[in-house]
């Protein structure tokens, strides 16, 4: 089980015969194109599929396309051509159509100042920084005392810290930044760390500190220490191919270096998983609980077996304490499926745990669609785990879009291969992500208030909301720039922003910057509406317009439209331009001005359209929502 | 593993990395003979037979290699090399 080696990616096993007729034709189907991509690919082969895609690119190339396209510059000390290959698959595993600029080795500074660079050209979206431990620290040192030591970490990394800031300095968009590899031999031997300018003690020092202000100047880290742990130094850096082509990372790593990198981009791009669908019988306990009863399944002390099932528990418990969804959906009767739950002493996980749980005979694509809609998830962003392959194999059929990860034999590495695949990269996690199991739960006890109200009015008037607003600040930013790099269907124009970028638009004192949170009689929804409008003369533009669908159908939408309004007129605008930007993901919203009462101003045959609304005509939306401005968030 | 099929197995690894499912190679041939055999698809020729066969390949060898015939002995040499006993 190493990273290298994608282990928890389906092998495919027609693989060879596929690859030749997508080499052969130009005109394969993108969808086939990302299916391929997401089996188990060597590094010749991710080459031979990238040769695949870039053949059918150009015939099939079209501004249209509805897949979203990148561009990413690797700007590195060493020779990192023979990585590409490797990002563009791992972007088309996301669905991503990839452009990629590879500096000259070494070259990156120069390319960062000129103006007519090729990179400025290029117009990066993403830059990955890669620089090389003798690049950076020369030579392991052993003379040098700790106050030497740390002063050349320090100055090294402050020189790591210029070069983002010269990068930001011309480019927005996502700045990452590569782990020091630890190619040092050591000088005196286990005793390493003790030594202060030992190759171990610099690269660590330097690393860590490299997290810090990559923490401070919000840029991603591709840290590459617990892969290379793992697998061994060996597996990722091969000094000979260092002293031949200055290749720092060995070609038989790329497929996994692209991987690892697409995380951090995918993360931004929010096309990290946000649900984990778990099967019961021998996924979370062992044996079947229909056969072997509560008494009969291995689960807990007693038994290694029972052991490393709740091991695979409480890391699948600590997953949803920092924000991934739990579901589960088994081939079961309901009774017995829930009894471990409710009843057996060693469950880590509990039915409040699982925000939705599905057990019955159907099939299980079926299901898992379901599990989706109840949730009001796309269901690209559910990963499904189950020990038995025929099932895995169904839904890998059924729903190419569900991630199953190919989880080998032994529970005892359930957990590992699910971390190994790291469908659920997050940027960052903020306190929304620790509350968001609580959220899901007692949205389905609104629902099950909402059953036992006949007349929908007299619902909303029983959940007592209250919608708090507040201009962008400091202390929501993390939570907003997540918001509107992940939200994908109720989002008018899916325009994604950085920090800086949102930074910048709060600096705009004419602009409107809504964060909205919802509170009711079941809790805090947290923050569930983003609004973004700028002016210009007396129009304000609804640049970005996003919501959380936990809050659909409870007149939110009229309730911000009327804030929206009030905050224009205060700001002197006379109008409202909005603009819906269709994509494959947010049809819910296509009439969502419309609703509003705007007018259409234009609509085009790629299904975008313009909205306006008058300011002076505009009658406030009655609502069961009471709207409290600037209250603390 | 006789020198023929290595033969075999070397013709096939080197048109996977080159992308040339019909390419034709004998023990003559040299990196020159075939198009898109660089010195970038070098290194993943090389790379992709050590990988292939649990090999080892020196950097004194690499650079001593003159055409697919040697390249196929090293490697046999190798494997004779990891044989128990």
């Amino acid at each position: 089980m190493r990273l290298v080696d994608l282990y928890w990616l389906a092998p495919s096993a027609d693989l060879k015969d596929r690859l030749r007729s997508m080499a052969a034709s130009s005109c394969a189907a993108w969808v086939d194109l990302v299916q391929l991509a997401n089996s188990r690919l060597d590094f010749v082969q991710t080459i031979r599929l990238d040769k695949a895609l870039q053949k059918n690119l150009h015939s099939a190339s079209s501004d249209a396309a509805p897949w979203r396209k990148l561009k990413m510059a690797v700007l590195s000390s060493s020779t990192s051509d023979h990585l590409l290959p490797a990002l563009r698959v791992a972007a088309l595993r996301r669905n991503l159509e990839l452009h990629t600029f590879a500096g000259d080795y070494g070259m990156y500074l120069q390319e960062l100042q000129q103006d007519s660079s090729a990179l400025f050209e290029f117009k990066p979206d993403v830059i990955l920084f890669a620089f090389h431990a003798q690049h950076l620290l020369g030579s392991p040192n052993p003379s040098l005392n700790r106050a030497d030591a740390a002063s050349l970490v320090e100055s090294t990394a402050d020189k790591i810290r210029g070069t983002w800031r010269l990068a930001r300095k011309r480019f927005s968009g996502q700045i990452i930044q590569q782990s020091v590899l630890p190619v040092f031999e050591p000088l005196i031997g286990l005793n390493e760390r003790r030594l202060p300018g030992s190759g171990a003690s610099l690269v660590d020092g330097l690393n860590l500190r490299i997290g810090q202000l990559a923490d401070e100047e919000n840029v991603d880290v591709l840290d590459l220490d617990r892969a290379m742990r793992g697998d061994g130094l060996a597996a990722w850096h091969d000094p000979v191919l260092w002293y031949r082509g200055k290749q720092e990372l060995s070609p038989l790593a790329a497929p996994a270096y692209g991987e690892l990198a697409l995380r951090l981009i995918g993360a931004q791009q929010g096309r990290s998983a946000k649900c984990l669908v778990l099967d019961l019988d021998n996924t979370l306990w062992g044996g079947v609980i229909g056969d072997d009863g509560l008494e009969g399944i291995r689960l807990g002390q007693g038994s290694a077996v029972g052991e490393a099932f709740v091991g695979f528990q409480t890391y699948v418990r600590s997953l949803a304490s920092r924000g991934v969804i739990l579901a589960v959906c088994s081939k079961n009767d309901m009774e017995n499926a829930r009894a471990p739950f409710e009843k057996h002493p060693d469950m880590v996980l509990k039915m409040q745990d699982i925000a939705c749980f599905v057990a019955n005979w159907s099939d299980k694509a079926s299901n898992i669609r379901q599990i989706a809609e109840q949730l009001n998830i796309g269901i690209d962003s559910l990963v499904f785990a189950d020990d038995n392959p025929f099932e895995r194999n169904i839904v890998r059929r059924e729903l190419p879009m569900v991630a199953v990860p190919e989880l080998p034999e032994d529970a005892a590495f359930y957990g590992r291969c699910l971390s190994d695949a790291g469908y659920f990269e997050a940027l960052q996690v903020t306190t929304e992500d620790f509350e968001r199991g609580g959220q899901y739960r007692a949205n389905l006890e609104r629902e099950n208030l909402r059953t036992s109200h006949t007349d929908l009015a007299g619902y909303l008037r029983s959940l007592d909301m209250e919608l708090r607003w507040q201009p962008f600040d400091a202390v929501g930013l993390q939570r907003i720039v997540q918001l509107i790099n992940k939200t994908n269907q109720f989002n008018l124009t899916t325009r994604r922003y950085t920090e800086r970028d949102v930074q910048s638009i709060m600096d705009n004192a004419g602009a409107v910057t809504l964060q909205l949170r919802l509170v009711d009689q079941f809790g805090d929804n947290g923050i569930i509406g983003i609004v973004i409008g700028k002016p210009e003369g007396d129009t304000m533009v609804l640049d970005t317009w996003l919501m959380s669908c936990r809050v659909l159908g409870r007149q939110v939408e009229e309730a911000t439209i009327n804030l929206v309004v009030a905050e224009a007129k205060r700001l002197g605008s006379a109008r409202l331009l909005g603009e819906y930007l269709p994509t494959k993901k947010n049809n819910m919203v296509r009439d969502h001005y419309q609703k509003l009462g705007f007018q259409c101003l234009s609509s085009d045959a790629g299904g975008a359209s313009r909205w306006s609304l008058d300011l002076a005509q505009y009658e406030p939306f009655d609502t069961f929502i009471k709207t409290i401005g600037n209250a603390p968030l | 593993m006789s020198n023929a099929t290595i033969l075999s197995d070397v013709r096939e690894i080197i048109a996977d990395v080159l992308d040339q499912p019909d390419l034709k190679i004998d023990r003559t041939t040299t990196a020159e003979d075939v198009e898109g055999w660089d010195s970038f698809s070098h290194i993943n020729i090389v790379v992709a037979m050590e990988s292939h066969f649990g090999i080892k390949i020196h950097t004194s060898e690499i650079e001593e290699l003159r055409n697919v015939g040697e390249l196929v002995d090293i490697v046999e040499k190798k494997l004779e090399a990891k044989k128990p006993g």
